[in-house]
């Protein structure tokens, strides 16, 4: 088995407060090097992405490796965040795996047609969250290799 | 959670050798799946459009997942990737490319064209089986395949 050398940002867009406390402590409880930061819906996600207002400090907010996104949130929803994200050719190769409440057959076709690497539907429980989170892991983190702006990084 | 019944798992793979070992993987995971073959491009794209031998829908279902490699006769899973993400009825159908590539460029390429994820085979048998157990407990357990 083998691993991204460097540690892995992922930013996750989640309005709930405490989604976002539960997927911090799930993410906590793995021993895989990782870097979890959060903003809480889909205009402070595409300010990140585009490092614009708060997010200027590339250090502070580095570009992410992968998007956990929820779809329900005020301002941007998910929806309309994903769609901008793969039609920019800047941001389109961050893989995003959405990560919701909804388990609308309609969400699941349109995320997958706009891009989606993936739709999560969030678990009820502690438990299987952390379970959710580790098979996350395993794939984004151990086996697969994600897009590094520098191709000096993505050595391994 | 809403799950397809049996996903179905499409392969296009050229080496025999990492056809059987991706079947015995497949066939140990704790969920149910169906896997099946392709070996190159031209056969991945008839399959998914249902030409000649891939008429029948029952014996060539629509697959819920795509593990592609890059490096294939014929036509290569580059080339084949570029048509499946071009088609608004494919497009859909996630793609994850399975290949001995580490090139970034491929790597950059594929997640341009929208890959859910870009794998290199790791150099052992146990490596390889136990690369694809966890990919196929990833998509299979955790994940909604769109129908």
């Amino acid at each position: 088995m083998y691993h991204n050398a460097q540690p892995i940002t992922i930013l996750m867009a989640e309005d709930d407060a405490d989604d976002r406390m539960l997927v911090k402590e799930a993410f906590a409880e793995s021993h895989i090097a990782n870097n979890i930061l959060f903003v809480e819906d889909g205009v402070e996600l595409l300010e990140y992405l585009r490092h614009q207002g708060k997010y200027k400090d590339t250090d502070l907010y580095p570009d992410p490796h992968l998007i956990l996104l929820d779809l329900n949130m005020p301002r941007k929803d998910g929806r309309e965040a994903i769609k901008e994200i793969k039609a920019n050719p800047e941001t389109r190769k961050t893989p995003v795996v959405i990560l919701t409440t909804s388990t609308a057959e309609e969400d699941i076709l349109r995320s997958y047609d706009i891009g989606a690497a993936g739709y999560i539907t969030k678990p009820v429980t502690f438990e299987a969250l952390v379970k959710v989170v580790r098979g996350i892991e395993e794939y984004w983190i151990q086996i697969v290799r994600l897009p590094f702006k520098d191709s000096k990084e993505s050595r391994k | 959670m809403t799950k397809a019944k049996t996903p179905i798992i499409l392969m296009a793979e050229d080496d025999a050798d990492d056809r059987l070992l991706a079947q015995d993987a497949f066939s140990e995971c704790d969920f149910p799946n169906h896997l099946l073959f392709v070996e190159d491009g031209v056969e991945l794209m008839n399959y998914l459009y249902r030409r000649d031998k891939y008429a029948d829908p029952k014996q060539s279902p629509r697959p819920h997942l795509i593990l592609l490699d890059l490096n294939m006769p014929r036509k290569d899973g580059r080339e084949a990737l570029a048509e499946i993400k071009a088609d608004a009825s494919l497009r859909r159908i996630p793609v994850v490319v399975l290949t001995t590539s580490k090139a970034d460029e491929d790597v950059r390429r594929s997640y341009d064209l929208g890959v859910a994820g870009y794998i290199t085979k790791p150099g052992s048998f146990e490596g390889l089986i136990e690369a694809i157990k966890m990919l196929g407990k990833y998509w299979l357990e955790s994940v909604e395949l769109p129908e």
